[in-house]
């Protein structure tokens, strides 16, 4: 198989977009949340979306199908809260080594009939690392703003699992993202290369921050210059941004990383940004032809959609930037 | 091999040291020089480490926030102090910091000594950091150990010019190690090049040593080979060190501190350590001197050193000289008001207001406008730590005089225009030091700062009994209550007026300060007994702060609950925590006692046995014995004398301070305003039944000498001594006072002796005096100028009686800074303190010495000494007797205690309260 380094200098790759937006279309109960497996389970289920990996495996599968079908190059893992952290919610602790290894093992068997379809276009599959739900450099309680409601080893060892876990499943990339506290990212990171010197092996690694307003910084308060400094300390595949805003809005961070970074640039933005009623409703033409802006201005390397986004979207996505160039992987100061 | 590597060939040409906060910096050829600031380090900022100590965290941020306002593009934190946790203080303040966007949006540098500090660190910051530093001193391995680690936090790191042979102390060895180091780190850690700095060590020049001439000029030469052969690698260092050996001398410092910089800038050192008020601009440097310095710091002349140093005393004496400037005069009428304030000017105050008054409409609008925004300015600078102390009492000073004058023409306002008008004040507080104790010093500065801040004090003064406080608050309607207190027993006070305004109903605040207090006592024992907010409060510059929180309307209930939740979780600690120690019992501790060998040890009998008495001692005696370091502690300027006075954050203050105590002092002596007077007495002793020692004072009846009548002089007395009890390591005794006299048994005889010694004769007249005038500054002045002069007192006796009277150290030798730090042999410990906490044999020494009959010091109901300014204790003479602290008992010792002492129980416990051990 190809290596994905050398298609990034061809051209623009495409990453899939929401697993969540698409698993709502399906309605699925508490009753289905929990299938067979779970129906005794203590506490309620629904929206337990990773869980889904074990009880509704074909659901997952067929979701990775359609965006493999819509032109993705990549597509992620189920697996955005697979953390012990995360999966404390739903007192699932003990279950996250299963439910990475399950998610990233269905993702590779439809990469793979791909593939096997396509030789000249392999398909590729990222292992999604979450932020989790708590933040290491930022208190919770306004009061006491010394207070940590999570250390940087709590973080470190809950990902190293998950790290593990996704790399046994059969992912070809891990992809940490959706990055709202750099410091967190960084225990992600760390946990990453302990697992690689571990077994002796190199693996790329997509890292993805999440600018979350007009402030045009990280949650924990990052410009986006900051926080590309911050996580260049180990060799990645590519940087970029996600989530939180529409894709016109994610321009001028791109335009930082674009002349800053020396990786691949990576953006998979919301369908616009939520209407009064929560719901993303941007549509695919609209989407693509902002997406457009990224390659015309050669700002990109990797693009796809984070929430809201749909397979119709990735097509339309696919179909405007084939006719560009990627970004050049030169390096600028 | 790695993707890493293939990016980075293709651009060698352009690869920065890169660093974050929560903003970039990217040092590149155009940045020149990476300021680090340097004041949040425990090591180099005294002032810093006490904020850390005291747990101050505010105020400490503060430090660091002044820094980066400053221009500190990057900030250094070292928290490597032996009295600290470090670990625990870098993590606490590195939290904090981050959580304050103006000072975590530069880049932080990590600096410890120990890996598990920097770890830690490491663990906690989410951008870009400089981790400070690591070296080859302990070998290759853990050297990359640690580089590998340090990658993988995503940090830069400082290596320091040092191996397994020693630290790099010229040109060769810098070169070598650096060379070593950074081969090491590319080529086995794949350590990115721009991500190392060198720090080639500054060492002093000008020393007078041979061997140190060339130190500058191989700093220099070593960066210029680093920076040509060690790609992309930076160089720092910190500077102050150059200059060391001109400490005091600001201005050739100065001057040094930017030839240095000029030169090794040029040689390529692209950061570093550098306080900016130490510098001189290059140019501005007089030619003669910068001739001097650069014939030193680049080696010259063979004479350079003694050249820089003659020249050096002319620009110490040229600074002295300044005149007085008086253009300041010539400005607008506010500007010279403010300035008055800042100032402490106190000479054209009242003419300055006279014009603001005829100007204004009404004589009160002065002082709400130009006053008032003069005393504002006064409160900023305080609360930024750009005053002191010393200056804010001076401004109080010029505000009350000010004040004064307009006071007649504001009730002649009122009576033409009765109008009722709200009262301008924001608050109204209570402040009185609890009964039984006397001390009001920290009392009295906390009132000036906070009447400073336009708060009306109302100062019930000392000894206040606690329905007097009750009802004054309810009188005068305050909002908030301020208690005071010097002396242990104090602290049962405040638990008890607690509980009386619980009971009472109150709904104001209290506020807890003085010397025995603490937030752990604040916390444990007073919070629990009142239903409203009760805070801790050390400090008057804190003070100010915590008022106007619980006062302010916005902030005050979200404020009572912070402070309420916070004393909840910090009790919940301190009791957790004084659980984990283990005490023995009061029969173990006995059979554990400190063993002298009376045998051999050496027993002096004195010279002159019974009791003697100094009338009215010549204060100028006194003068050499004084201990300033605490005289500028009272005043909350910290660091020791007589280096505070050439410190770089408060020396200027700590010199006008010391100007004024020497003029006040001197005023004090020639006009014989004090009067010291003293009582002593040396008997023969021996301890009894372990812990008790029987004082034979039969020779009071025969050479009976002042106002003793025989009559009322007993045979003997018994001294009763507390014994440790806290569990410790194998091999360490517990320690009683009694085991340093020789036991009855032993058949020796011993002796002890016991003294009284008081300069505060006079203290409360003269204070009173100036109170009167308005002056509070030079109140509190001659307050710690008398509490000096008293312990001084004590040190002079007692080097008398180790000479003469007893005479067992008759060729005894010490200066006065051995005297301070205690190096002679025996001891003269104080009830009350911490080898005998316990402050009831306070009595049994006025009995045996019949000292409020001879020169009139007495004991309040609490034991403390009036007037204040005295001092009282034990004389012990053997050559193996020292201070200890006695720590926790047991209840099983304060029983034995009370029966020893033919006390109740209870009294005995209420007593040693402080000393007892919480029932887990």
């Amino acid at each position: 198989m190809k290596d994905i380094k050398e298609i990034l200098k061809e051209r623009i790759l495409i990453l899939d977009g929401a697993m969540g937006t698409m698993l709502q279309r399906y309605k699925f109960t508490e009753e289905d949340f929990r299938g067979e497996r779970f129906k005794d389970w203590e506490h309620p289920l629904q929206g337990n979306n990773d869980l889904l990996s074990l009880t509704q495996p074909d659901a997952i599968a067929e979701v990775h199908r359609k965006y493999f079908a819509a032109g993705a190059d990549i597509v992620e893992t189920n697996t955005f809260s697979g953390t012990t952290i995360a999966m404390a919610d739903y007192y699932m602790e003990d279950l996250v080594y299963e439910l990475n290894y399950e998610s990233a093992r269905i993702a590779k068997m439809v990469a793979d009939e791909f593939t096997a379809k396509e030789p000249n276009k392999p398909r590729f599959v990222a292992g999604s690392i979450g932020p989790t739900n708590k933040t290491a450099s930022m208190s919770p309680d306004v009061n006491d703003p010394g207070y940590r409601a999570v250390s940087f080893d709590e973080l470190r060892i809950a990902y190293k699992q998950q790290v593990e876990a996704l790399l046994d499943g059969g992912s070809d990339i891990l992809l940490v993202e959706t990055i709202f506290d750099t410091l967190n990212a960084k225990a992600a990171l760390f946990a990453i290369e302990e697992v690689k010197e571990e077994r002796n092996i190199d693996v790329p690694i997509m890292v993805s921050g999440t600018i979350t307003d007009a402030s045009g910084r990280t949650l924990s308060g990052q410009t986006a210059e900051a926080f590309l400094i911050s996580i260049s300390h180990i060799p990645i595949l590519s940087v970029g941004f996600n989530c939180a805003l529409g894709a016109n809005q994610l321009v001028p961070h791109l335009e930082v990383l674009s002349t800053k970074s020396e990786h691949a640039v990576s953006a998979h933005p919301n369908a616009g940004l939520p209407n009064a009623f929560g719901e993303y409703d941007e549509t695919p033409d609209q989407m693509a032809e902002q997406i457009k802006e990224y390659a015309e201005k050669g700002l990109v390397n990797i693009v796809g959609g984070c929430c809201g986004t749909t397979p119709e979207h990735i097509t339309a996505i696919a179909k405007i930037v084939e006719n560009f160039e990627p970004r050049k992987l030169t390096v600028v100061g | 091999m790695s993707i890493e590597n293939e990016q980075r060939t293709t651009n060698n040409e352009q690869r920065f040291l890169k660093l974050s906060g929560l903003e970039p910096l990217i040092v590149t050829p155009e940045t020149n020089f990476i300021n680090v600031g340097e004041r949040t380090n425990v090591a180099g900022s005294k002032k810093f480490l006490r904020l850390v100590k005291e747990e101050k965290f505010e105020e400490a941020l503060a430090v660091a926030r002044e820094q980066v306002e400053n221009g500190a593009q990057v900030i250094d934190i070292n928290m490597d102090d032996g009295l600290i946790d470090g670990k625990e203080a870098m993590v606490k303040f590195l939290n904090l910091v981050i959580s304050e966007p103006d000072i975590s949006r530069v880049p932080i540098m990590i600096d410890s000594s120990k890996w598990e500090i920097i770890e830690a660190g490491l663990q906690v910051v989410q951008g870009k950091c400089v981790v400070n530093s690591i070296s080859l001193k302990e070998g290759e391995e853990q050297f990359i150990h640690h580089a590998k680690l340090i990658k993988r936090y995503g940090a830069a790191v400082i290596v320091m010019a040092f191996d397994e042979v020693g630290q790099a102390d010229n040109y060769d060895r810098r070169i070598e190690i650096a060379k070593r180091s950074y081969d090491v780190l590319v080529n086995k850690v794949n350590f990115a090049p721009e991500d190392i700095i060198f720090d080639l060590n500054i060492f002093p020049v000008a020393t007078g040593m041979d061997e140190h001439k060339l130190n500058a000029i191989d700093f220099i030469e070593a960066t210029r080979w680093v920076r040509e052969n060690l790609p992309h690698a930076s160089v720092s260092g910190g500077v102050s060190n150059v200059s060391f050996s001109f400490r005091g001398n600001n201005p050739v410092r100065e001057a040094m501190h930017s030839v240095f910089l000029y030169h090794a800038i040029k040689a390529g050192m692209n950061m570093g350590i550098v306080n900016p008020s130490m510098l001189e601009v290059y140019d501005d440097i007089p030619k003669d001197l910068l001739e001097r310095v650069e014939d030193v710091i680049l080696n010259r002349r063979d004479d350079a050193t003694e050249r820089l140093l003659d020249f050096a005393e002319s620009v110490v004496g040229k600074t002295k000289e300044s005149k007085i400037d008086l253009s300041w005069r010539e400005e607008p009428l506010q500007d010279r008001i403010t300035r008055a304030l800042v100032k402490g000017i106190d000479q054209y105050i009242v003419e300055d207001v006279e014009e603001a008054r005829v100007a204004a409409d009404k004589p009160i609008e002065v002082i709400e406008g130009n006053l008032m925004t003069g005393m504002n300015v006064v409160g900023d600078l305080f609360g930024s730590g750009k005053m002191f102390l010393p200056q804010v009492v001076k401004s109080a000073r010029v505000m009350k005089k000010a004040v004064a004058y307009l006071l007649p023409y504001i009730e002649e306002e009122k009576l033409l225009n009765p109008v009722t008008d709200g009262s301008g004040a924001p608050g109204k507080i209570l402040m009185a030091t609890v009964k039984g104790d006397v001390h009001d010093i920290g009392k009295n500065i906390v009132g000036v700062v906070l009447a400073c801040n336009n708060y009306e004090i109302v100062d019930l003064g000392v000894m206040v009994p606690p329905e007097k406080i009750i009802a004054a608050a309810i009188e005068h309607n305050v909002d908030i209550i301020g208690l005071s207190g010097l002396i242990t027993p104090s602290l049962d006070e405040m638990v008890h007026l607690a509980k009386e305004m619980e009971r009472k109903d109150f709904k104001i605040p209290l506020l807890i300060g003085g010397a025995t207090t603490s937030k752990a006592h604040t916390a444990v024992k007073i919070d629990p007994q009142y239903k409203e907010a009760v805070v801790h409060v050390n400090d008057a510059s804190r003070a100010v702060t915590v008022v106007g929180d619980l006062l302010q309307k916005e902030t005050s209930n979200g404020y009572k609950k912070s402070i309420k939740d916070d004393y909840d979780v910090f009790r919940e600690k301190f009791l957790n925590r004084s659980s984990s120690k283990t005490y023995k019992s009061i029969s173990a501790a006995r059979r554990n006692k400190f063993k002298i060998d009376w045998e051999t040890s050496e027993i002096v009998k004195p010279n002159k046995l019974g009791i003697q008495v100094i009338e009215d001692l010549d204060l100028n005696i006194l003068v050499p014995y004084i201990d300033w370091t605490p005289f500028f502690r009272s005043w909350e300027l910290h660091g020791k004398y007589p280096a505070i006075l050439t410190d770089e954050v408060v020396g200027e203050q700590a010199t006008d301070l010391f100007a004024d105590a020497q003029e006040m002092l001197s005023k004090i002596i020639s006009e014989k305003k004090l009067k010291a007077k003293g009582i002593f007495g040396l008997f023969p002793a021996n301890s009894v039944n372990d812990d008790d020692i029987l004082v034979d004072t039969s020779s009071n009846l025969d050479e009976n000498t002042g106002s003793l009548s025989g009559a009322e002089a007993k045979e003997s007395y018994t001294f009763r001594t507390l014994r440790q009890q806290l569990e410790r390591r194998e091999g360490v005794a517990d320690y009683a006072l009694a085991d340093f006299i020789a036991p009855k048994e032993s058949g020796k005889q011993d002796y002890m002796g016991c003294f009284c010694v008081s300069t505060g004769f006079g203290t409360a007249e003269l204070a009173a005096k100036y109170e009167a005038d308005l002056d509070d500054y030079n109140s509190i002045m001659v307050k710690a100028l008398a509490d000096r002069l008293a312990e001084a007192f004590a040190e002079y006796l007692h080097k008398e009686v180790r000479l003469k009277h007893w005479g067992y150290a008759s060729n005894e030798e010490l200066s006065n800074e051995d005297l301070i730090k205690e190096s002679y042999k025996g001891i003269r410990p104080a009830p009350g303190y911490p080898a005998c906490p316990d402050h009831l044999e306070k009595l049994t020494i006025w009995d045996v010495l019949k000292v409020k009959e001879t020169i009139g010091v007495e004991l309040t109901d609490s034991l403390a000494m009036w007037p204040a300014a005295s001092v009282s204790g034990y004389y012990f003479g053997n050559p193996q007797a020292r201070y200890f602290g006695l720590g926790k008992i047991k209840d099983d010792q304060v029983k034995d205690f009370a029966e020893r002492k033919g006390i109740p129980l209870e009294d005995a416990e209420r007593w040693l309260a402080p000393n007892i051990v919480e029932a887990p």
